[in-house]
Order: C-alpha cells, then sequence, then structure tokens
C-alpha cells in the first residue's frame, strides 16, 4: 500500500521539481542591472505563467509539453524563448524606442565573391538572373564570365556550358545538392529547370566537396530552389519574344500550419513558329513546348531543430526540328525530309531530411535522396536514339566539430543506383551502374588568415572499381580584403558517350567506339587531376568598392574518352594515349563605379590541347581568347519600390578551330579557324511597385549570325551533312518582353 | 553488491555532472559592434575547451558551450578581458581596453550613443 502512495505520488515529485526560474531585466546600452518588476512570464498558449517580482525574478512550472516562454512588458518588445528543458534564463529586453525605427538597407551585389570560404566560389542571387530575363538553368550564365555558354549543334537549339574549358559532363550540377543533371538528362538537363523556381546559384572553380560525389572535374554548379516559406504567395512571369516563343510561370505558395508550407510551380513555355533567316531550308530554332511542374513540401520545426523538404516533379518537354517541310506524320525515319524529334519524359521525387540538435547547435545531421526516371525518345534522320535512365540516389551527412568551432567535419556515406537502357540505331546497349561510398571532410578556420577544407571519400563502383578521392582546398588572407586560394583534387567519371554527344546524330559520321575492352561501352573511365590557385582582392577606387581576381586551373586527365572529329565523316570514340589537358587563366575586375552603376570586366585565355589520332591537337569550337562586359544600371528605389534598371552584357569570343574538313569535296570545306564573333545583350526592366514590373530586352542586338551553320545542308542524307559546326548565333537578333506579378 | 553498484552509478553521474562536456552559461559581456562581437568570439574560442561562443550586440549576452573537464568561466572571463571587454564579473584592465579599435570604446559615452542607431 505504501509503495502505492509512493508509485502514485512519484509523478507529482517529479512534476513539482520541474520548473523555470529566471530574471528579467532591461537590455540597455550602459550594461546597467535593471531588473523588471511586473514583467508577465507564460508559456504560449497556456494559463499557465507568473509575475516578476521586485529583482526582475520569477519561477514557472514547467512540462515537457510546454515549449514557448513569452516574456512581455509594457513599453517592451515581447520575447518568445524556446525551452527544452527545466533550467535558469537571464534574460533582456529590448526597450520599444518611442522614435519610428529606421531601417538602413545596402544595395547587395547581385554576384558575389565569397571572401572567407576555402572553396573559390561565386554566388549568383535571383536579382542577377533577372538581368537576363533568363527561361531556364541553361540560359542564366550570360551575365557570369565564368561560364561559357555555346550553342552544342545547329539543330536542336541546346545551350552547352563549359567551365574552364571544359563541357559541362565536367561539372557536376546539383540542384540542392543532388546531382541532377547527369547520365541521360546530360545534354538538355539544364533546359529542364526554368529560371524563375532558382533562387541561387553557387559556382565552384575547380575540384569541388567531396560531399557531393567524385564525380566532378572542372568544378560544381549548385542551384537552390525557390522555397515555400520564403517565396512569394503568388508570382507569375509571362515571356513573350520576337522569333514568337511564350512562356508562362506561376508559383503558388501557401503556408499549412507553423511548421508545414506547400508550394506549386507550374510552367510551360512553347515555340510554333518556323524560322529561316539563313535559307538553307533548316529550322533556325527547333518547335517545342515544354510542360513542367512541381509541388514543394517544406517542414520546419525550429524547437526540434527538423528541417525537411521533399519534392515532386515532372517534365515533359517536347522538340521538333530540320528541314522546314519535314512533317513527322508524314516522314519520320525516311528520306522524304531531313527531320528530328526529341521527346522527354522525366518524374522525380527527391527529398532532404535535416536535423540540428538544438542544444548543441554544431551538431547536425542530413539526409539527402533523389528517384528518378527519365526517358528520351528521339530520333535524328535516320538515326534513333532512346535512353531510358532510373536512378536512385542518397548521401547521409553528419555535422560536427572536434574540440571546438575551429573544427569543423563532415561525414557520411552515400550510395547511388543508375540504371541504363540504350538504344543507338539499332544496336541496344544497357548497363546497370552502382556505387557506394563513404566520406569524410575535415575544415579547418583559425578566424582570421587561413581556412582550409581537406576531404576524402572513397567508393566502390560496381564498373569504376574501388578508388579513392581526395580534395583539398586552402583560403589565406595576408593581408585586408585579399584571398589567395589553392586546391587541387580529383575526379573520376563514367562517360555517356552518346547521351554527352548527341549532336553527331545530327551529322551522317559513321560512329566507332575505337577500344573494346574497359567496362562503359568498352571504353576506361575518365580520371583526371584539377589543380587551382587564385588570388581575390578588394580595394577601394575613388571612394567606391571594386575588387580583382584572377586565377588559373589546369586539368590534367589521366584518362579520357575522346571524342575524335578529325575524320569528317568519322566520330571515334577511344581512350586517350597521350597527353589531354586544359589551361585556363582569368582576369575579371568588378567596379562600382557609381552608386547605381556596376562595371564587370573579364578576360580568358584557354589553352585545351587532346592527343587525337591524327596528333595532338586544339581542343575544337574552344577559342583561345574571351573578352566579356557587363554593365549595370539601376535608379534611385522610389516609394513601393519602383525603379528602372537597365543591364548591358558584350560577350567577345576570339577565332576559334575547326575540326578537320580538308577530306571532303571542296563545297563542303571549311576554313581552318572561324572568325571571331561578338554579341550585344540588353534589358531595359521598369519596376512599378513591389508587385509589379515588366521588362524588355534584346539578344545579339547587332545582329551577328553565323551564315552557313550546317554543312550540305543541301544533302541531308548524302555523306557530308553534319551541324556539328557551331560557333555563333543562327538566328540573327531576337527582342521579348515579359512582366512580373507576385503578391508576397 | 547491489548497493555498491547503486553507489558507483550514483558517483559517475554525480561526476558527469559535474563534469560537463557540454556545459552551457550565460554571461554579460560589454561592447558595442560587430567588430567586438569579433573579438569577444574569438577570445572565447581561442580558449582551451569552449566550443562554441556567440555574442549578441543588443543584448550584450555571450552564450557559452564548454567542456567542464577543460575550463572554467573564470578562465574564459579572464581571456575576455585580456581583449580589452569588461564581463559581469571582471573588468578589463586600462591598458587591454586601450586596444581595442577606437569605434569600439564602449565605455565613452560619445562611442555608445554613435552606435545607437
Amino acid at each position: 500500500m505504501k509503495y502505492l502512495i509512493y508509485f502514485l505520488m512519484f509523478p507529482v515529485f517529479a512534476f513539482s521539481q520541474q520548473e523555470v526560474k529566471g530574471m528579467v531585466l532591461e537590455a540597455n546600452n550602459e550594461n546597467k542591472h535593471i531588473p523588471l518588476a511586473g514583467a508577465n512570464v507564460y508559456w504560449l498558449n497556456t494559463s499557465i505563467g507568473a509575475v516578476t517580482d521586485i529583482d526582475g525574478a520569477f519561477v514557472v512550472p514547467y512540462e515537457t509539453s510546454y515549449t514557448q516562454l513569452v516574456i512581455s512588458y509594457v513599453g517592451y518588445k515581447t520575447d518568445t524563448l524556446t525551452i527544452t528543458e527545466p533550467k535558469i534564463i537571464r534574460h533582456w529586453l529590448q526597450p520599444t524606442s518611442e522614435l519610428e525605427q529606421v531601417t538602413v538597407t545596402s544595395r547587395k551585389q547581385a554576384t558575389s565573391k565569397l571572401y572567407l570560404q576555402a572553396e573559390n566560389t561565386m554566388l549568383v542571387s535571383s536579382d542577377e538572373l533577372l538581368k537576363a530575363a533568363c527561361c531556364n538553368l541553361s540560359e542564366s550564365f550570360e551575365t557570369n564570365p565564368s561560364i561559357d555558354v555555346n550553342f552544342a549543334d545547329a539543330i536542336s537549339g541546346t545551350r552547352q556550358i563549359k567551365m574552364l574549358g571544359l563541357t559541362s559532363p565536367y561539372i557536376l550540377i546539383a540542384m540542392e545538392n543532388i546531382p541532377t543533371v547527369r547520365g541521360a538528362s546530360q545534354a538538355y538537363g539544364l533546359s529542364f529547370t526554368p529560371g524563375t523556381w532558382v533562387e541561387s546559384i553557387q559556382i565552384t572553380k575547380g575540384a569541388g566537396s567531396v560531399v557531393n560525389g567524385y564525380e566532378s572535374i572542372a568544378g560544381q554548379i549548385n542551384a537552390e530552389l525557390q522555397k515555400p516559406t520564403k517565396d512569394d504567395k503568388l508570382f507569375v512571369n509571362l515571356y513573350g519574344a520576337t522569333s514568337e516563343r511564350i512562356e508562362l510561370n506561376t508559383h503558388f505558395n501557401v503556408k499549412l500550419s507553423d511548421k508545414l508550407s506547400t508550394g506549386l510551380y507550374l510552367h510551360g513555355n512553347s515555340h510554333n513558329k518556323k524560322h529561316d533567316v539563313n535559307d538553307d531550308v533548316f529550322l533556325d530554332m527547333p518547335l517545342y513546348k515544354q510542360i513542367n511542374v512541381m509541388n514543394r513540401w517544406q517542414y520546419t520545426d525550429a524547437e526540434k531543430g527538423i528541417v525537411s523538404f521533399f519534392n515532386f516533379r515532372y517534365l515533359d518537354d517536347q522538340k521538333q526540328t530540320g528541314q522546314l517541310e519535314f512533317d513527322p506524320e508524314r516522314d519520320k525515319l525516311t528520306t522524304n525530309a531531313w527531320g528530328s524529334e526529341i521527346d522527354t519524359r522525366r518524374f522525380d521525387f527527391s527529398g532532404k531530411l535535416g536535423y540540428v540538435n538544438p542544444e548543441l547547435p554544431w551538431r547536425s545531421m542530413g539526409l539527402q535522396f533523389a528517384v528518378s526516371n527519365h526517358q528520351q525518345d528521339s530520333y535524328f534522320g535516320m538515326r534513333i536514339y532512346d535512353i531510358e535512365q532510373n536512378s536512385i540516389y542518397s548521401n547521409l551527412i553528419y555535422n560536427s566539430i572536434i574540440g571546438d568551432s575551429r573544427h569543423k567535419i563532415k561525414t557520411g556515406v552515400s550510395f547511388t543506383y543508375d540504371y541504363y537502357d540504350e538504344l543507338v540505331e539499332s544496336t541496344e546497349y544497357a548497363r546497370v551502374d552502382n556505387s557506394v561510398g563513404a566520406f569524410f571532410e575535415y575544415n579547418f578556420d583559425n578566424l582570421e588568415k587561413l581556412n582550409l577544407t581537406a576531404g576524402l571519400r572513397v567508393d566502390q563502383h560496381n564498373r569504376l572499381g574501388f578508388f579513392v578521392t581526395p580534395r583539398v582546398h586552402v583560403r589565406y588572407t595576408p593581408w585586408e580584403k585579399s584571398a589567395f586560394r589553392a586546391s587541387f583534387g580529383r575526379g573520376k567519371r563514367s562517360a555517356n558517350i552518346f547521351a554527352e554527344n548527341q549532336n553527331l546524330f545530327a551529322s551522317s559520321r559513321q560512329i566507332q567506339i575505337l577500344n573494346s575492352d574497359g567496362s562503359i561501352y568498352g571504353l576506361d573511365p575518365e580520371i583526371a587531376w584539377n589543380y587551382g590557385v587564385s588570388y581575390l582582392q578588394g580595394f577601394n577606387l575613388f571612394g567606391r568598392k571594386a575588387d580583382v581576381t584572377l586565377d588559373f586551373y589546369r586539368t590534367d586527365f589521366e584518362n579520357q574518352v575522346v571524342v575524335d572529329f578529325e575524320n569528317p565523316q568519322m566520330a571515334t570514340f577511344s581512350n586517350l594515349e597521350g597527353d589531354s589537358y586544359a589551361n585556363s587563366f582569368q582576369a575579371e575586375v568588378n567596379y562600382n563605379i557609381h552608386e547605381h552603376v556596376d562595371l564587370r570586366f573579364a578576360y580568358k585565355y584557354y589553352d585545351v590541347q587532346t592527343q587525337y589520332q591524327t596528333g595532338k591537337k586544339e581542343r575544337p569550337l574552344t577559342p583561345k581568347h574571351r573578352l566579356f562586359a557587363n554593365a549595370g544600371f539601376e535608379t534611385h528605389r522610389r516609394t513601393h519600390g519602383a525603379q528602372w534598371k537597365f543591364d548591358v552584357t558584350y560577350n567577345w569570343l576570339g577565332k576559334q578551330r575547326f575540326a578537320a574538313t580538308s577530306s571532303n569535296p571542296l563545297v563542303y570545306q571549311l576554313s581552318d579557324y572561324t572568325p571571331t564573333v561578338g554579341t550585344l545583350n540588353a534589358q531595359v526592366t521598369k519596376v512599378f511597385s513591389t508587385k509589379f514590373e515588366v521588362y524588355l530586352g534584346g539578344e545579339n542586338i547587332t545582329n551577328v549570325r553565323q551564315g552557313n551553320p550546317i554543312l550540305a545542308a543541301d544533302d541531308p542524307f548524302g555523306p557530308y551533312f553534319d551541324s556539328t559546326f557551331v560557333y555563333g548565333p543562327i538566328f540573327g537578333s531576337m527582342y521579348y518582353a515579359g512582366l512580373r506579378f507576385r503578391i508576397q | 553488491m547491489k548497493k555498491i553498484i547503486m553507489s558507483l552509478m550514483f558517483l559517475a553521474g554525480v561526476a558527469a555532472m559535474g563534469q560537463n562536456k557540454n556545459a552551457k552559461a550565460s554571461l554579460e559581456v560589454d561592447g558595442v559592434c560587430m567588430m567586438c562581437k569579433d573579438r569577444i568570439e574569438k577570445a572565447c574560442i581561442k580558449t582551451k575547451g569552449v566550443k562554441s561562443a556567440i555574442w549578441n550586440v543588443d543584448t550584450h549576452e555571450l552564450k557559452l558551450i564548454y567542456d567542464e573537464r577543460k575550463t572554467n568561466l573564470d578562465s574564459i572571463q579572464k581571456n575576455i578581458v585580456a581583449v580589452g571587454h569588461d564581463t559581469q564579473e571582471m573588468t578589463a584592465s586600462e591598458e587591454a581596453y586601450n586596444t581595442v579599435h577606437a569605434c569600439c570604446r564602449y565605455r565613452d559615452e560619445e562611442v555608445k550613443s554613435d552606435h545607437q542607431n
């Protein structure tokens, strides 16, 4: 009986011991000890509370179900504290100032260089993306000198990006740190993310972090998408161009509860007009339509330290291109007319689950996972190319510190699975790739001059074998506003030779794979080392901010899948025998010449050489010299945010080498080098208020064109037809206008 | 035997309580700006055993997480006053105070009012 009483009493005892004690004081700059008597202290959504005594002290009972403690006092700002255990607190309340508060805002740079990080990273904000009214991710690098954008071929309208002189397969392209544009989506993947969905982009030159995998060689591009909690409740963007391209973007975001928010993002674009300004009877740009839907869920529980995202995405993209008279119903896979259709359907599910220990803020865990199905059905003239990829990706990351917050560590495990099924003309290729890996990254920051990140990962891959990926980044700041950086790292990847070189299907070239004992299409995996140094210096010139960046990167291929176009009737894939490297030097100056005017200049030098069967040669269609200039001007912001914005970008490319055509008949021969090309883009935005703005812009205003982008356009089924010799714009100048409407 | 185990467990518990690896503390530290924040936090982090230090410019509250086996509030505060910032219990020497940047002279009324907004 006695025990029973004890037993019954026990919770009461336990309960009575649980309380939160504390003291409420006035926050003042003099640091005087001013206790606040009579302040209210109570648990949110309860009637449980207390009033502070003459010393500002209080005691309130505590129960685990209570988490938010509200402290309020007349004439002071009310604060809500998150309490997860019975403890003693001391809290300073801020007096509410009687004067109206003045908020001083400084204009943020649309693209900012990160001075303190070990990696050479640029942060491109959504403001920068608005400068070129870009429609999708592949077009959003127009105002960025570190990324080169060119057309992959004269047929598909695909823009290809390059970094350090290397094409996108050598860049790890991730969406919220989940590698996304890879495998089957390599050629067109960048156009599958609408520009308005992107919140910001981080561009890292050189070998990136080992946390995101072993594949990156030249760099990493990570796009952060709009978050339902931060994005507008309603956003509409309507775009129309003189080429009769139309796009519509709408975002709807709803807050369902304190913790749960969801967003529905819809994108549609279409282009139905046939253009042929160069009279080669081929469309200058494809006819297309795309529907892209994303549903995002965001769950945040600050007290428990849980953050999570879940995304569902569906994409349907259809392109048709080729000769003007080509009608797919009638002429598909016949020699009536040359035409091509590329249809892609993609389903994605991805999620992130993060936990930050509320008691120990440095300790956190994160799980990223993604499942996707990608299916492309296409044909180019008489060649069929179908690819399906099913993927699973998962990455578990644990963050902590060793000793104190100067020594941070990240460690974890990852797992990937890819199933590929390809039909190339009449040959079927199918393969399963899977890998398990573990990584460890250590970061040391002495809080002043030095910041070092050293990472190592080990992976076991069914085709690449067991291998180690080391990567190191260091930043050193010897004097104010400077950053010397150095990095090196190794990357390894299996080349999806057909998906990455789809442009060759739009030619009469015969495809040949030369080695046959490797594990991926008979080829060995690509391995490269990347080394880089960079120097960033910020300074003041005539009282205004400026910075200069100089960097040099070298990529050395230990092994590579060499794509040899030097025989105009062939495209051969073979393992590298000999030398292959890419040297890249960039000098960039940013200057805020006037309160409202920003200027940016860049010069780039590339030396990209590969050993082909016919000798060591400069990589085709890669200019040695490039110039870039950008100017942005914004008028002063008036009431309701009204202002004008102007932006102009000039790009100049030096001569580029054409792959050899000397064995062709004279009419189908090209010179050794292309002429130089300079293009000018400009955009004007009129912001009426924070809700509404319109923009008007022009691309390639000076109307520069490559006269004859398709070789043997008059004989597309003959042996000399080739659309891969593209070095400049095909369509000429294009103007567009659009509007943006938002409710915040 | 049972008693021994019980008392051992109890002692272990007390030991753990007395020597918390992640002890938390909140201190009042004087300062005025972000430069002060930098200085205060660095002084703490560089004290062996301090794992995390976050100082709030508005409330002057310094939140600490430290390993009690390696350090204590006293030595942390000594390091704070050594870089020129007063804490609720210790006052920085005139010499140390003079090493802070001129705009961080939090004892100066004029400097303080400059940072009011």
